[in-house]
């Protein structure tokens, strides 16, 4: 694999520094130059968009289709020191094609960006998704291969299994009486199961990983120093098991990632623990969400639950359908240099959200995009990205998404809402507590 | 195209090696191709995908008429719209 593989840009060497080391007056995140408590609740999302605000993601479909039918293709706000974000198919496109006017150095929109002590491009803090080109390339040619789907497809017998396990904890089910909560009891332990196995992570450390996901993805308004102090903490937890990997070699992803080299070299330490640190913190709460959104989705909908289980062919199409309608990431990219991007003046390290959700729901790209159509046939949605950075995780996701769907239907044939659901906060849209009453149980 | 097939007798149209009904070709750039590996679920006898997720193309000359549907739900559902069909 390695004589496949480009050389990294060795005009633009990236050095890690070490935050003990770190001179004066150099940060390794600079705070942007925002305070939360400066804003209030979002008057208009046209000119003050927050994606970090409660109510976002509850509402975010009707956001969007306002915003677009009031003729606003690309939103802004003073927030989080200046943000763009593009609203339809062909904006959200353009930005993430456009790899030389916006850089991935930054990919959470949040108090914190950053500094000019951080893994500049194109390494980044979590490679490749924080890489730009040409190192993207190198990194992302190391990750493909355990991520391809032929890798990926023996995983799901044991994700039945585990889907099996989470559905028989719920223990005794009276239907019509019953409720549990499929975010919580469900949704969110498979992709953190899945991800710490595949990482070679002690299954422990499950609510941790969670922790970690919240903190870094939705505890974006923090102070900047308490984001740091996650951040650490973090950094510390990965570096405990790589350092376990090297005294214990196993065969998993960062036994692989210690392993694999670049044209005869082992990979960077921070290029190894920036890897995980991705891994880790994206392949965990988007899954969750998707396979929440899609449970949410049926809960309301009598009639696709009755489809899936008399026609279980259409889940072909009905699993591209999930995606599209409820894609559960939003990216973000910041301004690389100061561009005029469909009227609107971009100015260097603005920050861009990509909400490949909204793109998702465009109706110039999509029929009836408001509609939930289990077997639309044509549907080239964006739930994993367009362009270079599509999610490596993709197909990990899609069976994730696939399997536990079917074993909660299969063993829950009807289920209904049964009270408040409470979305998450952030780049990431899902449900994070969702009552659910079980009407039959099979 | 099958509706040019239908439309006009196959004897009509006279190639270098003789008579010949025109049929489906898929196009596949791998240049755009970023493994979202939506072809290779939708149409697995027409594409492959290689250790890196990429999508390969397995039919470079005609697709079997029975298989032209599949063909155009493939490229029809690439969001890099890296597949083309000519008939």
């Amino acid at each position: 694999m390695t004589d496949t593989l480009h050389t990294p840009n060795n005009d633009a060497p990236t050095t890690y520094v070490p935050p003990g080391d770190r001179p004066e007056g150099h940060e390794f995140w600079e705070r942007s130059p925002y305070d939360a408590a400066d804003y209030g609740p979002v008057s208009d999302f046209a000119t003050d968009f927050d994606h970090g605000s409660a109510a976002y993601n509850a509402k975010a479909p009707e956001v969007w289709k306002e915003l677009r039918e009031s003729g606003c293709p690309v939103a802004h706000s003073e927030r989080y020191g200046g943000m763009w974000v593009p609203l339809t198919h062909d904006t959200v496109h353009d930005v993430a094609y456009d790899t030389e006017n916006f850089t991935s150095r930054a990919v959470v929109v949040s108090t914190t960006r950053p500094g000019d002590l951080a893994l500049p491009a194109p390494i980044g803090g979590a490679p490749p998704i924080t890489s730009d080109p040409p190192f993207h390339n190198v990194a992302r040619r190391i990750l493909l291969p355990p991520f391809a789907p032929k890798q990926i497809e023996p995983w799901e017998d044991e994700i039945r299994a585990l889907c099996h396990k989470l559905l028989d904890e719920m223990g005794e089910i009276v239907p019509g009486e019953t409720v549990i909560d499929a975010a919580v009891q469900y949704a969110q332990n498979i992709p953190v199961n899945v991800i710490g196995r595949m990482l070679g992570f002690p299954a422990e450390d499950e609510d941790l990983f969670r922790e970690f996901v919240h903190t870094t993805l939705e505890r974006i308004n923090d102070e900047p120093e308490a984001r740091a102090a996650a951040f650490e903490r973090l950094d510390n937890y990965i570096l405990g098991q790589v350092q376990d990997h090297i005294d214990n070699p196993r065969d998993d992803l960062t036994g692989y990632l210690l392993e694999v080299e670049i044209e005869g070299n082992k990979l960077a330490p921070e290029h190894v623990s920036g890897s995980i640190l991705l891994l880790l913190v994206a392949g965990i709460d988007t899954t969750w969400s998707a396979i929440g959104s899609a449970i949410w989705h049926l809960a309301q909908h009598p009639d696709d639950r009755q489809r899936l289980a008399d026609d279980p062919e259409v889940m072909t199409f009905a699993l591209e359908e999930f995606l599209r309608a409820y894609a559960p990431v939003t990216m973000a990219r910041m301004v690389a240099k100061d561009v005029d991007f469909h009227g609107c003046p971009m100015k260097q390290d603005d920050w861009v959200l990509l909400p490949f959700p909204a793109a998702n729901r465009d109706p110039h790209m999509f029929e009836d995009p408001d509609t939930f159509i289990i077997d639309r046939e044509q549907n080239r949605h964006s739930a994993f990205g367009l362009g270079i950075h599509r999610c490596l995780g993709s197909n990990l996701a899609r069976l994730e998404l696939k399997v536990a769907i079917e074993e909660f239907v299969a063993r829950f044939p009807h289920f209904e809402l049964a009270g408040d659901v409470r979305w998450s906060v952030g780049q990431v849209r899902g449900p994070r507590v969702m009552p659910i009453r079980i009407l039959e149980t099979a | 195209m099958t509706h040019c097939s239908k439309k006009f007798p196959a004897a009509l149209f006279i190639g270098s090696e003789g008579l010949y009904s025109p049929r489906m070709r898929v196009h596949l750039d791998a240049e755009k191709c970023q493994g979202h590996n939506r072809c290779y679920a939708l149409a697995p006898e027409i594409f492959d995908v290689d250790d890196y997720g990429q999508a390969v193309l397995l039919i470079e000359d005609d697709v079997p008429s029975d298989l032209e549907d599949k063909a155009r739900l493939a490229a029809s559902n690439c969001p890099e719209y890296a597949i083309t069909i000519t008939d």
